[in-house]
């Protein structure tokens, strides 16, 4: 679908490319609504621990969700809202974790954007960042030890997370073993407060792929058809049999690392750049200018996905918290391979 | 014939490989090489394409074994020395200890940690890490003393769900023979009376089981019957047989290569403390390495961890209270 998409990109246009767009757009919504709803939720008491948000980041977050498969293997990370929606994530999963439910595939012993079901290849983040790289290599190495082909693994991680070792170790180990890894860099400027130049000293992070022995990808984050563009080329490259891909994508986070932190340190000559552009309102424009949405239509998706959100905290409310007197505290699978003393001394 | 305790890790590997479709080994030097040990020697070539050679990053060796293992492969990975292993700590501790306690998918793997003093190999190839492993929930930690533990464990640890630490010890690698592979043996988790007594119980696991045999030995002319219980797993730790083993003896003494705060003779002496305080005659000991990094040269290393000798005399002053 994808290299139809591009062909007719390059053709100037095509149902195929409106249809991706719309749908792209609609998980951003989504996406950012979501996010809306969580923060309000969080500022009135109703969510235990951090909330984590992905404003600005929703172009380039769906562009991966919306170029896989629902075969291939996604990590994402704390800014992938509106990827998690495309590849295939409920809102109630997200919702049923951020509340606690004890109905979610998390059961409240993790929470917010540690989430995901591992056995759909869609894989639940620990907070060390670049952990995840190889843990999607594993994934990638185990389907191909299995003989099964055409299949991408995706992931992403921010400017800081390029500086840990296991983002090194990772990557070089992808090249190594010509994973078909598609590696997406946020560069949204701050590590939390941290800025770029005091988490990097090269000109630029896609000059690193060369390194590794792996392709290289820039593109704008703020910007919707060239995140598509971009993603949807990486992704088939890496299907094709092209190895691993680095895509860096340069915007900005639109809010604070989470929503305790009010991002007073953004310099605002970064905020009033095009870097600053929210990526939602540029896709608006891409949809009214290209005549492929109408602004009563735009007003109509985002009834609907409020609609949706609403009606699914409603449910979630009412869904039990975990109760730790019915909890299993083991942390192993096998029975017979449980520790017995705090039973008996306890 | 005889077989040593090197080489029944790798008839271990290689049964493994054999009998499961789904096994494969990761590690440093592990294919055509056959490990810095040998202990995956003519693997590569007797199973193609299951065995493979990994760059020297431990963090993405383990991480790679997680992946693979959520999608049902059961992967052993090699660190060369467990020294090494604290450079993949995070991938073991955070990752594959977490996942099916978080996810309910069971993270299958086994990381074979070559560990354990040998003289001449100082600081950063000497290390003993089975107590920081079992500090964290969702792992399981073996150290076999035995020829026949070491093959059946690893045999068993391979077939687990959990993720398995496996504590091979260097010095038993060529030291210990055995004249045959088991065909059965007991179940993980259990201990092992490695020696019947009923004036002192010395626990100890892994080499120290074989010290404290030798002090035992060195005990019985002075008329003194020690019972030497094995450990086997430290984790989940049979803390009955040692209960029981107390209850016959009243004396206990443990025994550990690992340094000496916190640890498994602390948990082991606070588990019979807690539970069996009435059962002890004189109050616990416990014999561990020097609260020093491993010494390089062989008077240091030698007076450094317990031996035979010092098992004994600790055992003596016990005996005469």
């Amino acid at each position: 679908m994808y290299q139809t998409v591009l062909d007719a990109e390059a053709g100037g246009g095509s149902a195929a490319l409106r249809d991706l767009h719309l749908s792209a757009y609609r998980f951003m919504l989504q996406a950012r609504l979501l996010d809306e709803k969580l923060a309000s939720l969080y500022r009135a008491g109703k969510i235990h621990g951090g909330v984590f948000l992905s404003r600005g980041q929703e172009a380039l977050s769906v562009s991966i969700g919306v170029s896989l498969r629902k075969t291939d293997v996604f990590s994402p990370l704390i800014r992938d809202s509106a990827g998690r929606l495309a590849f295939g994530e409920s809102i109630l999963d997200s919702l049923q974790t951020c509340l606690g439910s004890a109905l979610g595939p998390m059961r409240g012993r993790d929470g917010n954007v540690h989430r995901g079901r591992p056995r759909d290849g869609y894989l639940a983040m620990i907070s060390h960042l670049g952990a995840m790289i190889s843990v999607v290599n594993g994934a990638l190495f185990a389907r191909r030890f299995k003989g099964i082909t055409d299949v991408v693994g995706a992931t992403c991680i921010g400017d800081g997370g390029t500086a840990t070792g296991s983002f090194h170790e990772a990557l070089n180990q992808a090249a190594v073993e010509k994973l078909p890894l598609v590696l997406v860099v946020a560069n949204n400027q701050y590590a939390y407060s941290t800025p770029n130049d005091r988490e990097f000293a090269c000109a630029d992070l896609a000059d690193r792929a060369v390194g590794y022995g792996v392709t290289p990808h820039s593109v704008d984050g703020t910007d919707l058809s060239a995140c598509l563009a971009v993603l949807g080329r990486a992704v088939a490259q890496a299907r094709a049999g092209g190895g691993p891909q680095l895509v860096v994508a340069s915007l900005l986070r639109l809010c604070g690392h989470g929503e305790h932190d009010d991002a007073g340190y953004i310099d605002p000559k970064i905020k009033n750049s095009p870097l600053g552009r929210d990526c939602l309102k540029v896709a608006e424009d891409i949809l009214i200018s290209r005549q492929w949405a109408d602004a009563t239509e735009l007003a109509q998706w985002r009834n609907e996905a409020v609609r949706a959100i609403e009606t699914t905290v409603a449910r979630v409310q009412r869904e039990p918290a975990p109760d730790p007197f019915a909890e299993q505290w083991t942390a192993v699978s096998g029975t017979d391979l449980r520790e017995t003393h705090e039973e008996l001394g306890v | 014939m005889s077989i040593t305790y090197l080489e029944a890790i790798r008839e271990a590997q290689a049964v493994a490989l054999r009998d499961d479709p789904r096994v494969f080994i990761y590690g440093q030097d592990v294919g055509a090489f056959g490990g810095a040990f040998k202990a995956t020697k003519n693997l590569a070539k007797e199973f193609p394409g299951r065995v493979f050679d990994a760059p020297i990053s431990e963090d993405a060796m383990v991480g790679l074994a997680v992946g693979a293992a959520i999608e049902g492969l059961r992967p052993i990975i090699e660190m060369q020395f467990a020294d090494f292993s604290t450079a993949g700590f995070n991938q073991i501790v955070n990752q594959a200890a977490t996942l099916f306690w978080r996810t309910k998918v069971p993270c299958s793997l086994t990381v074979r940690l070559p560990f354990g003093g040998t003289s001449g190999s100082g600081p950063f190839h000497s290390q003993s890490l089975e107590t920081i492993y079992a500090h964290y929930p969702g792992l399981i930690v073996m150290t076999p003393a035995t020829v026949e533990d070491a093959y059946s464990m690893l045999i068993a640890a391979v077939a687990i769900d959990d993720p398995v630490i496996f504590c091979e010890h260097k010095f038993l690698y060529y030291h210990l023979k055995a004249e045959a592979l088991p065909s059965e043996a007991l179940p993980i988790g259990k201990a092992r009376i490695a020696r019947e007594g009923r004036d002192l119980t010395i626990v100890a696991y892994s080499a120290m089981v074989h010290e404290a045999l030798a002090a035992a030995a060195e005990l019985a002319p002075e008329g003194w019957q020690i019972e030497v219980v094995d450990l086997r797993t430290v984790k989940p730790l049979d803390t009955d047989t040692v209960m029981a083993s107390v209850a016959r003896t009243g004396r206990l003494l443990c025994v550990g290569e690992a340094w000496p705060w916190g640890g498994v003779t602390a948990e082991v002496i606070a588990r019979v403390a807690s539970e069996g305080f009435g059962l002890l005659d004189v109050p616990p000991q416990r014999l561990n390495a020097k609260d020093t990094p491993i010494p390089y040269h062989p008077n240091l290393w030698a007076a450094h961890r317990p031996t035979a000798r010092a098992i004994a005399a600790a055992a003596r002053k016990m005996l005469r209270l």
